[in-house]
Order: structure tokens, then sequence, then C-alpha cells
């Protein structure tokens, strides 16, 4: 199985006529047995179509004409707009918005947080690439190109979280090579606030029964490593983890902004080698570099039979 | 981006929060024209972005306008913490029977705004909160609904403050938590919030930050405040390398190449994308290189500006080589950064194959990449080459730096 998504997942694109947008719905629609693309939404461009995709000017048209309630929404404008793209798609029953675009004020991330809560819904993102069930369906630019994202996702045992979209290719890639498969990775954002941390997607691998173990990518800033141990010491978590800290460099440097918008050291909770401590303290292996995750994992798995 | 002490005074004063008598001054003649105008006794403080302000001298106390104009030409003077002053926020001294704390930062594990009260202010709220859990209270409140009163009254009095404190404080308290969400704010403190003798309260010092991203739907208070589009406010003031890193940036619309950070040391990276570049950062140090920069390259960048970004580096004094290392990319092509970091090593007269000390950039048209990677002799690396191994290869081929240094950048660096 997987989380999240699976074969008959069906999503639109808000922004589907933007450039990045047309490659990100090609992507899609080549991957794995097809995502089931039922509409994208670009205010003023009813009745055009992108790949094969019909466009409506709202999304109450796209739910209309599917004739059913649609899943999910990739939503992809630009940041002045997300918040508006973001509410219409929850008011019209959508219940999983993956959100790309960056550099969103807090304040608009906070209530689309707030408002997809009370409506029961989950946000990807922001500042995200997508989700990836490897050799099934993609939602969202994550591992790119369906050919791409063929060589670096393969399905198996591991789910992978990730705040930085191309690290959960790279680790996905590593872990392909080694011989082990994925059975979801998310790309989960690099914003300081977040739809779903690792603590609230563990819960879904949790339930999985093709996941055996997690590999999380992480970064200095915020608590949400911290947040993560205090999960799975509450939950006796039946999974693995082993987690790789990147940025350990901005210990030296609190204040200075790398990398990711969320990435920055403003406290001493926040720094690397502070979330190192907190994620061992939960029995969750740290490694110091990509290339050792996989033997890891498979020791872990191998001490669990 | 942090406001100026005087700038959050404007931003307090401006939500119907009571502040004190004040001016802000560049000059000794103003700052004697303001204390005559408050017309008592006076604080001379020094407008700067670091802590530590008393403990330098940028704090001076003025009984006479005279004196105020003598302090305020030797705070104007001081450097603190690699700043020169603003100017100097020339502010009445009220007779404060009690320090009050309030506060709002966002929570990103409930992901709202947590609004923050103690009754012990004028310390650092996390040192109260440490020492005296007892004394500071929270409550989160929604974004989607109007921040009400009664929210503020309510957290008050938990700390068993009644009468015509709480009445006084809740308006004060409530005014804080709107202005925190109107403008965009990443922190919003008034610290301390002063009890006077006649039972009225005054903001006596106010922190705020708005957040970067929101900069652009703010732009009436920040014209407001009289606050610059270019400036940025980092922890350090930018170098000339690195405002050369945003030029190139800005030069065209496509992909990001810049982000650029000074380093000191000989390997000059041009690296991606956002984790990407903080895992080789650690990679090149772990394995005892010496970075020259920081920087991040990415999403589709032109020809002309990954060409751009590897002549900055590789134009950096000191800089023998430099590592070209991306994480597996997607929407990048690692054909175009091939194509632009080649051009820029001869465009300058340099061997490619000489001054790459490695190219590991696996992913979109990886194939049509190393074709020209091969052809001039460029050490390149596919995925099956991990990040670390690469930056171990380039460090290993550029050698030990011959002076190793850990300069002035790197002192700069501190929290302001």
């Amino acid at each position: 199985m997987s989380i999240l998504i699976d074969e008959h997942t069906t999503f639109i694109v808000q922004g589907i006529t933007g450039r990045e947008a047309v490659n990100l719905t090609r992507e899609c629609l080549d991957y794995g047995k097809g995502a089931k693309i039922v509409g994208g939404v670009t205010p003023g461009r009813l009745g055009r179509d992108v790949h094969g995709v019909p466009v409506f000017d709202t999304v109450a048209q796209a739910v209309e004409h599917h004739g059913a309630p649609i899943d999910g929404s990739v939503v992809t404008v630009p940041p002045a707009f997300t918040k508006d793209a973001v509410f219409e798609a929850l008011e019209n029953g959508i219940r999983l918005v993956v959100i790309v675009t960056e550099r969103i004020p807090r304040r608009d991330v906070a209530e689309m947080v707030e408002l997809a809560s009370e409506r029961g819904a989950r946000i990807i993102g922001p500042n995200c690439l997508g989700i990836i069930v490897p050799d099934v369906i993609k939602m969202g630019g994550i591992g790119g190109p369906a050919k791409d994202a063929a060589k670096s996702y393969t399905p198996g045992p591991v789910g992978v979280i990730s705040r930085s979209g191309g690290m959960t290719t790279e680790i996905s890639s590593t872990l392909t090579a080694a011989g082990l498969g994925q059975s979801t990775a998310v790309s989960a954002g690099g914003d300081a606030i977040i739809g779903s941390t690792y603590a609230e997607l563990m819960p879904l691998f949790e339930a999985d029964s093709q996941t055996e173990a997690i590999v999380i990518y992480t970064e200095p800033g915020g608590r949400m490593e911290a947040d993560l141990a205090r999960w799975v010491t509450a939950n006796d978590s039946r999974l693995p983890i082993v987690a790789f800290m990147a940025g350990r460099f901005m210990d030296e440097m609190p204040g200075m902004s790398f990398g990711h918008a969320g990435t920055i050291v403003e406290g001493k909770a926040d720094t690397a080698s502070e979330k190192i401590e907190r994620l061992a303290e939960a029995g969750i292996t740290v490694a110091e570099e990509i290339a050792a995750i996989p033997e890891m994992i498979r020791a872990k798995l191998g001490a669990r039979v | 981006m942090r406001f100026f002490e005087y700038e959050s005074r404007a931003i307090v004063a401006k939500a119907g929060i009571p502040v004190g008598k004040h001016g802000f001054a560049r000059t000794p003649a103003r700052a004697r024209e303001i204390a005559a105008e408050i017309a008592a006794p006076v604080v001379i403080k020094s407008q700067v972005l670091s802590g530590g302000r008393m403990k330098a001298g940028g704090v001076q106390f003025a009984d006479t306008p005279d004196e105020a104009a003598t302090h305020a030409e030797r705070v104007l003077a001081l450097e603190i913490g690699g700043h020169m002053p603003r100017g100097v926020l020339v502010d009445s001294r009220a007779a404060v029977q009690h320090e009050y704390y309030a506060g709002v930062v966002w929570d990103g594990i409930r992901k709202l705004p947590v609004l923050l009260f103690s009754d012990m202010g004028g310390i650092d709220i996390e040192e109260v909160a440490e020492r005296h859990p007892e004394h500071v209270v929270s409550a989160h409140f929604s974004t989607l609904r109007p921040f009400a009163d009664w929210q503020a009254k309510q957290l008050i009095s938990s700390l068993g403050i009644t009468g015509q404190a709480l009445t006084r404080l809740t308006p004060i308290v409530a005014r804080l938590a709107r202005l925190f969400l109107q403008y965009d704010m990443t922190l919003a403190e008034i610290n301390p919030l002063g009890e006077l003798a006649d039972g009225s309260f005054l903001a006596l010092d106010a922190h705020m930050d708005v957040e970067n991203e929101a900069r652009p739907r703010q732009r009436a208070l920040l014209a407001e405040l009289g606050v610059g589009e270019q400036e940025t406010r980092q922890a350090r003031e930018p170098t000339a390398f690195e405002l050369a890193g945003e030029e190139v940036d800005a030069q065209d619309h496509r992909g990001v190449a810049g982000n650029v950070t000074e380093f000191d040391g000989n390997l000059g990276l041009v690296i991606g994308a956002g984790g990407g570049s903080l895992t080789l950062f650690d990679a090149v140090r772990s394995c005892g290189g010496q970075p020259a920069n920081y920087c991040e390259i990415g999403g589709n960048p032109s020809v002309a500006k990954a060409c751009g970004l590897a002549k900055l580096v590789l134009t950096k004094p000191g800089v023998d080589k430099i590592a070209v290392m991306m994480s597996i990319v997607s929407n990048t092509r690692v054909d175009i950064v091939a194509r632009g970091v080649i051009k820029a090593c001869v465009e300058l007269g340099y061997d490619p194959a000489e001054k790459i000390a490695i190219f590991r950039i696996p992913g979109a048209w990886e194939e049509e990449g190393f074709k020209i990677l091969a052809r001039y002799g460029v050490d390149y690396a596919d995925r099956s080459v991990s990040l670390h191994e690469a930056a171990r290869r380039a460090v290993e081929r550029i050698g030990p730096q011959s002076a190793p240094v850990d300069g002035p950048q790197h002192d700069a660096r501190e929290r302001v």
C-alpha cells in the first residue's frame, strides 16, 4: 500500500497554465499508472486544455465536470494568490492539498492550515515538490519527468519524509541503488510552518502495512524534529527511523538563513546538534552521510526480525 | 526583517499602545532639541541591530539637554557588535513601579500564533520561562477569527492579576496580538511593559520582526517608517562578494543562482539546491575542505546565470578550484549548468579540466551534460558517487590550503 495517495486518487492542478504547472501535469500523467488529473484551474481560461486536461475558471466547475468529489489539488499559483486558491479547494470538498508555491507569508500558511483542519483536510507543503508512490502515482513535480523519477524511485518498504524536495530524490535514489525501495516519499516542505510535519505523517506510515522503516531528511530551524522524537517515544512506534541532518555548519551562524525559509537558527532548540540529541534520545539513528543510510536501515530491519 | 527600536516604538504607538515621550536623532543637536522638548531627564539609546547595547556603553542617562547632546555624540560614534548606529533614541525616563512582559511569536508545531505574558518583565523571557515558569503564561489564538479582548484578559488574569491593572493591560495586550497578524510579524514583544505610579502603563521597549516574505504587502508600513526596499538587515552586513552574487541572480528571472555567503577557504563552491547545498557544505568541511563560499543554484537557471556565478566564485581571491555539485536534479538541467561553468572557465582563460575539481550533478539531461564535460576533460560523476564522496574527491584534488584563515567574515556572524 501507500500513504496519502494511490492509483485511484483524483486531483486537479490549480494554476495549471503556468510554465512549471504545464510540465508538472505532463510528468504526473506519464508516471507510473498515470495520474487521474481530472481538471485544471486558471481564472479566465475556461475551455482550454493542458495535455488533454480540461481547464476551468473555478474549482466548483471542475468538481461539477467530474461529477463526483475530487480527492486532491496541486497548487502552483503565485504566493499572493495561494491562500485564496487553497481556500477555494477546501470549500469545494478537496481533502488533500499539495502546495508547491514558495515564499508564502506565514500568516497565510497558518490560515490555510487552520481552515484545512476545520474541514478535516490535509495540507502538504508549502514549498514542497509533492508525494510519490513508486511506479504507481506522483502528485507534484517530485522526481521530475517520468523517466527520471523511474530511475530514482522503486517500490519497497521504506517511507521517506523530507524538508527538501531535491533531497527526497537524492535519498530515495540512494536507497534504490542499494536495493531498498520506498513505500511513499513525501516532500513535506521547507517553510517554518508546513501543513504536515514528521509527527503528523508518522501515524499514516505506522498504519501502512508496506512500510517497515522511515528515513527523514532534516535541517536546523524549528521544533519539528523534537516533536517527532516526542511522538516516537509516546507512541512506541513499530517503525525504526534513520535521520540525516544537513546544515550542521549553521550552528556557528545563528540568525543567518540558508537553504529554505524555515532554516534559521533562532534559539538553542533550533540547532543541528540539539536536534541530533533529541532524535538520538528517542532511538532515532542519525546518519553522518547519505551513503550510510541504506546499511543503517538494513541493520534496523534485520534486528527486528 | 528586524526593526530598529525607534521603528518598533512607532509601530506600537500606531496600534494605540501608550508610549512615553521620545524622539529619534541622527545628530547631537537634534538629540538636544528632543531632550529640551521632553523637558525632563532622558536616556540616550544607540539604534543598532545588535544585542548588548547596555554593556557596550550604548545606553546613557542625561539630566539636561546639553548632557543629552554630549552623550548622543559619543553613542553615535560607538560601534556595537560590528554595526554603527543608525541614530539614537532620546527617551523619557519613567518612574516605573512594576515591569511586565507581553509578546507574540509563531508556534510551528501548533501552527498558530502564541501570546506570551509575564509579570516579570525587563529581563529575557526565555530566562523567566526557565527559572520562574509560574510567572509566564501563554495562549494560542486563531488566525481566521479576529483576536478578541477577552482572550487577552483571560490570559493576564490567569497570573492572578486583577483590578485596574487587569483592565488597563487588557487592551494593550490585545492590540499587540492584533498588530502581530496585521503586520505579518514573526516576533512582536513589549519588554518591559511598565506600570507607573499613577497606575497607567507604557511600552518602554519593543522588539518587532516582520517576515521577509510579507514585505511586498507591507510596503505601506515600511514606506511610512522609511525602510528602504534594499535593506536586508541580515545578521551581518553583506560583503561586496555577496552583493555581486545578488546581481548575478537578478540578471534574469530564470531559476536561482545566488544566496551567496562569503567564507575564507580556497575551494570555490557552485552548489545546489536548498537541501543539497546544506548537505554539500557540511560534506566539504567534514572531509577537511575549506569552502570559499556558500551558494545555491536551482530552479533551472540560464547558462548566463550559472556562468555568472561560476565566474564570481572563480575570481574570488584565494580560490584555486571550484567544485560544481548538486543533489539529483529534476527541474534544473545538467547540460545547462555544465555549459555555464565551462563557459566561465574558458572566458576567464582557464582550462575547465584544471579549474573544475569535480562536477557532480546527476538527473535531468545528464547524458547531454556529461558529453559536454567529457569533451573538455572535466572530472564528472553520476549518481553512483554520493554527495560526500564527490566532496571528498574535490577536497583531495585541491589539497590543503597554504595559510588557513578563519577571518573577519566568520567573526562578524554574530546574533543581532
